[in-house]
């Protein structure tokens, strides 16, 4: 039998809509959607081990953006052990992700020192710094923005900067974006979804 | 059987030593510390002190500093996040509530300790002087706990 070539025409483009569909299908997230606000993971910068990096370079993986430093004694600490503990209630797939924390005092922090801070919280996260300009483009970027506040005397300052977590997937779209009092469970389950996901590619 | 002028200077004695004694009575013995940890972070990093405090007095007690021979500086200290910023401000006192409890937790009221002298490792247990509002002073020893801990 011989289908009208309208017909066959017609099928075809169910067939690509009802797959677009599928696609565009969105998961239920926890946490905050951000999908199409805010535009794509780009930046050029130095990882921990003092290797130029880019955003491509994390295509793939599912990634965890903070902005931080590590002078800072307190809340970027207690953030970093939260997606610690994310990570970990992952298990295996924690492979298929990545915490990014990106300096934003560019005076301190070097890849060593980031090296060392990164790693005490876990083997997945990368520390990425840069100079000021390169972070400053990271932050606008992402609407996300920091402060270095007056010195204390001896040279001690504080960096005043944006709290937040953003998730992206492994395409490098900004899906959802999480505080930093974000529950662990909302996290875990918002990741695992990404991973989820897969890379178009 | 003491005689007289033997026990008042016995007394005398004994108050004296109270005066000189480091734990000079105060407020310091109405506050009872536990859970005192140390969030120790690689290097030459400042760290974060926190424990929680019951106040079995019948006024309220301020929590105004600390110090240890462990480290170069100690400061009060509070973070928050609102507004969706991350920073942290100086702070005068922490105050314990008339038989209430308050504490020094991540992400809000810390105690921030800089330049361990030698470095402090995981496992250590830190002696901190903590200071109040009358003048008196109390020895708790903090745990020191790796930098992943919550």
């Amino acid at each position: 039998m011989k289908l009208p070539r309208a017909w066959v025409l017609a099928f075809g483009l169910t067939l690509a809509l009802l797959a677009g569909c599928h696609h565009e299908a969105q998961p239920s997230w926890r946490l905050t959607d951000v999908s199409g606000h805010l535009p794509d993971l780009a930046f050029k910068l130095t990882d921990d081990n003092g290797k130029t990096v880019t955003a491509a370079d994390y295509r793939g993986k599912v990634l965890l953006v903070y902005f931080g430093y590590t002078h800072c004694p307190d809340v970027c600490p207690l953030t970093l052990a939260h997606l610690h503990v994310v990570m970990q209630r992952l298990g295996a797939k924690a492979d298929d992700a990545r915490i990014l924390f990106v300096s934003v005092d560019p005076a301190r922090d070097t890849p060593q020192t980031m090296h060392a801070y990164v790693n005490a919280f876990d083997k997945r996260a990368v520390g990425l710094v840069g100079p000021d300009k390169d972070i400053e483009a990271l932050a606008k970027r992402l609407r996300s923005a920091y402060t270095r506040e007056p010195d204390k005397g001896d040279g001690a300052y504080d960096v005043s900067h944006s709290s937040a977590i953003y998730l992206f997937d492994r395409d490098g779209k900004a899906r959802v974006l999480a505080t930093p009092s974000a529950s662990q469970d909302d996290m875990v389950h918002d990741v695992s979804l990404l991973i989820d996901l897969g890379a178009k590619a | 059987m003491m005689s007289r002028p033997s026990l008042l200077a016995c007394m005398a004695a004994t108050s004296w030593l109270l005066i000189a004694g480091d734990a000079v009575a105060g407020d310091a013995d109405a506050i009872t510390a536990s859970n005192a940890w140390i969030r120790v972070l690689p290097g030459d990093l400042p760290a974060g002190a926190f424990a929680n405090f019951t106040n079995a007095s019948d006024h309220a007690v301020a929590l105004t500093g600390a110090s240890s021979i462990r480290y170069g500086q100690a400061m009060l200290h509070r973070s928050s996040t609102e507004g969706g910023m991350g920073r942290m401000e100086t702070v005068d006192k922490l105050e314990i509530p008339a038989h209430g409890s308050a504490k020094l937790s991540p992400g809000a009221y810390h105690v921030m300790l800089m330049h361990a002298k030698p470095a402090v490792v995981p496992g250590d247990n830190v002696v901190l002087t903590l200071s109040f509002a009358d003048g008196s002073h109390k020895d708790v020893t903090f745990q020191a706990r790796p930098a992943n801990a919550l």
